[in-house]
């Protein structure tokens, strides 16, 4: 590129003013525009997912309606779908997810951020953000070979023996199921809830702790009385995430669930969820109708998903940025 | 009645060392999958292994040995086609809320970004399928890779623009005073200085991308052969590794269990160097 610097030839002239310099403000801007054209990008893919998406799904909407999410027969042959039983699975494996790894997530997230010391933390924290880099397939594989026959020998029989008078609990063994679902789910939200609680934990301004103390307060009372309630929406928008994570996921809970699409009240057999729907039928969809009916189950993933995280970042914002 | 002062103290102190043991037992239930995992992946995969996994195309049902040579050539091929596409848009987007970010608009492609990346991977595959599979009629290579692309690009973007912000003001301010306008001050002296770890966040984006398994289904589809036409569906490791592991034969299982080693040597490589990467670059900050 070049300078246009204008050299005082003639002496004694004032310099004028410096109109070489435009040529650079003009790049700049030419610059600007282009990174900001990148950025926008992002927003126009998310709208164009969104309209294509709703396009893709109209026939589906047209026929069903609403009553597409609420009724339960998914008929290929005779061209009937109503993804009650996918919703079902997905809603129930998500919050079994929840009911296991919110209780492990927060006491590592405590003990990281409040009670083990620093270089501890450090490699623990790296041992836990390595569970999410795990390729759900592997952890799929994991899930047919090694936790869901230990579901079937171990946990199961264990369940049904002490709260057999559940319905949760009831009706043979299978180990390939909800149960076995919620499990791989409970690992894979664990990472991201922790971390993200971890940091909210971090966030809490040192007063809070050090009044608490001055009061002879035991350090369990200062996470609980004082820690945890100042970053308790940070927390829920943790949480809210982590069952966005477990919403949407797919291939390790098509292996381990059983895609079977009823909705019975045992944990022990095999359910649906809209994820694996999709992996299984979409590429082997036979009508069009069929076709539309599982973008719609997509549409409802991705409508969800962003809510979720809407939500989660305007929870897990309003304790960091205080 | 009221307790005693002593035991209450007593009691307080018991709930205060439970409760830490109960925080303490979590963390270890927390890694024990991972060493779970890891344990059975290296043990299961280490016997399934050897030379021909690497160089031959998969063999027919019943017929032992193969290998998934394809499928890895697959992956790198979608990997390659996936950083066309996230790359540069993450690499501009990064620097655009890096360095003009301030704004509205800043903040919502933040936040679109961090939407983006919330999205199930397999809703990105049912968009590519109806952008690309539909008009084109057939799985391809391309689809593949753009699928992985959109997965990419939020990842690029966010860890560009922290790694950006790391730049003192003051390395930017010292070429603006030399006469350099910004465009060239932004790409040539603040981008390569953070150049490390703008390829820390693509390592790490690659690692991800690399073990998806959703989005491929149904785009760049599966082969059990060759292929270099990009408009023709394309093996990949992870595919594979799922049709084999709910295949019914236990020779393909041995096979998925080997792909799952590979696989996993190839993430944990890749997340372990981003990490000491990561570290020795703000060491060298400090």
């Amino acid at each position: 590129m070049s300078f246009h610097f204008r050299t005082g030839s003639r002496a004694g002239a004032l310099l004028p003013p410096p109109a070489p310099y435009r040529p650079r403000r003009w790049a700049d801007g030419a610059f600007r525009s282009l990174l900001t054209a990148f950025g926008l990008s992002v927003i126009l893919l998310v709208a164009w997912i969104a309209v294509d998406l709703v396009g893709a799904a109209l026939p589906a909407i047209r026929r069903f309606g609403p009553a597409f999410l609420w009724t339960s027969r998914w008929d290929p042959v005779h061209g009937i779908f109503g993804a009650l039983p996918f919703v079902y699975g997905t809603v129930a494996s998500s919050i079994l997810a929840l009911a296991i790894g919110v209780p492990i997530s927060l006491g590592v997230a405590i003990f990281l951020a409040e009670i083990s010391p620093g270089r501890a933390s450090v490699v623990l924290s790296f041992m836990v953000e390595l569970l999410a880099a795990i390729p759900s397939v592997i952890l799929g594989l994991w899930g047919i070979f090694v936790l869901a026959p230990w579901v079937r020998t171990s946990v199961e029989p264990a369940l049904s023996a002490a709260f057999g008078w559940l319905p949760l609990f009831r009706g043979p063994a299978y180990g390939i199921g909800l149960l076995a679902a919620g499990l791989v789910l409970g690992i894979m939200v664990i990472p991201i809830i922790s971390s993200v609680s971890r940091d909210v934990l971090r966030a809490v301004p040192q007063e809070q702790r050090e009044a608490m103390y001055a009061l002879g307060a035991t350090r369990w009372e200062v996470i609980r009385h004082a820690v945890l309630p100042y970053g308790r929406a940070g927390i829920i928008g943790a949480v809210i995430l982590g069952f966005g994570r477990a919403f949407g996921e797919t291939m390790a809970v098509t292996m381990v669930i059983g895609n079977r699409p009823q909705i019975v009240p045992s944990l022990f057999q095999p359910a649906y969820t809209i994820a694996a729907a999709l992996a299984n039928e979409f590429s082997e969809a036979t009508s069009d109708l069929h076709l539309s009916a599982l973008v719609e189950m997509a549409l409802v993933l991705f409508a969800v998903s962003l809510l979720i995280n809407a939500a989660a970042r305007w929870l897990v914002s309003r304790v960091m940025r205080a | 009645m009221r307790a005693p002062a002593a035991a209450t103290e007593r009691r307080r102190r018991i709930v205060d060392r439970v409760m830490t043991g109960l925080t303490l037992g979590a963390i270890l239930v927390a890694v024990l999958p991972l060493a779970s995992v890891l344990g059975y992946v290296v043990l299961q995969g280490a016997s399934a292994l050897n030379w021909a996994f690497f160089t031959h195309l998969p063999a027919p049902v019943g017929e032992a040995g193969g290998g998934m040579a394809n499928a890895m050539a697959g992956t790198l091929t979608l990997i390659g086609l996936a950083a066309c596409v996230g790359v540069p848009v993450g690499v501009l987007g990064g620097l655009f809320l890096a360095e003009a970010g301030g704004g509205p608009w800043g903040w919502w492609i933040r936040f679109t970004a961090d939407v983006l990346n919330g999205i199930p991977s397999i809703v990105i595959g049912v968009f590519v399928y109806t952008l690309v599979v539909v008009p084109m009629k057939r799985f391809s290579a391309l689809a593949g890779g753009l699928a992985l692309g959109i997965i990419m690009i939020p990842l690029v973007m966010r860890t560009t623009e922290e790694m950006v912000r790391l730049v003192p003001l003051a390395i930017r301010e010292a070429s603006l005073a030399l006469g350099i306008p910004w465009w060239v001050t932004t790409l040539r002296i603040t981008l390569r200085t953070a150049t490390a770890g703008v390829i820390t966040g693509v390592m790490l984006a690659v690692a991800r991308i690399g073990g998806e398994t959703a989005p491929l289904l149904f785009t760049a589809f599966n082969n059990q052969f060759w292929q270099s036409r990009l408009d023709q569906p394309i093996a990949s490791l992870t595919v594979q590794l799922y049709n084999y592991a709910i295949a019914p034969y236990d020779d393909w299982h041995r096979q998925a269990w080997a792909g799952a080693l590979v696989l996993m040597a190839i993430t944990l490589i890749l997340n372990v160097a981003a990490r000491v990467a990561g570290r020795q670059r703000v060491a060298g900050g400090r």
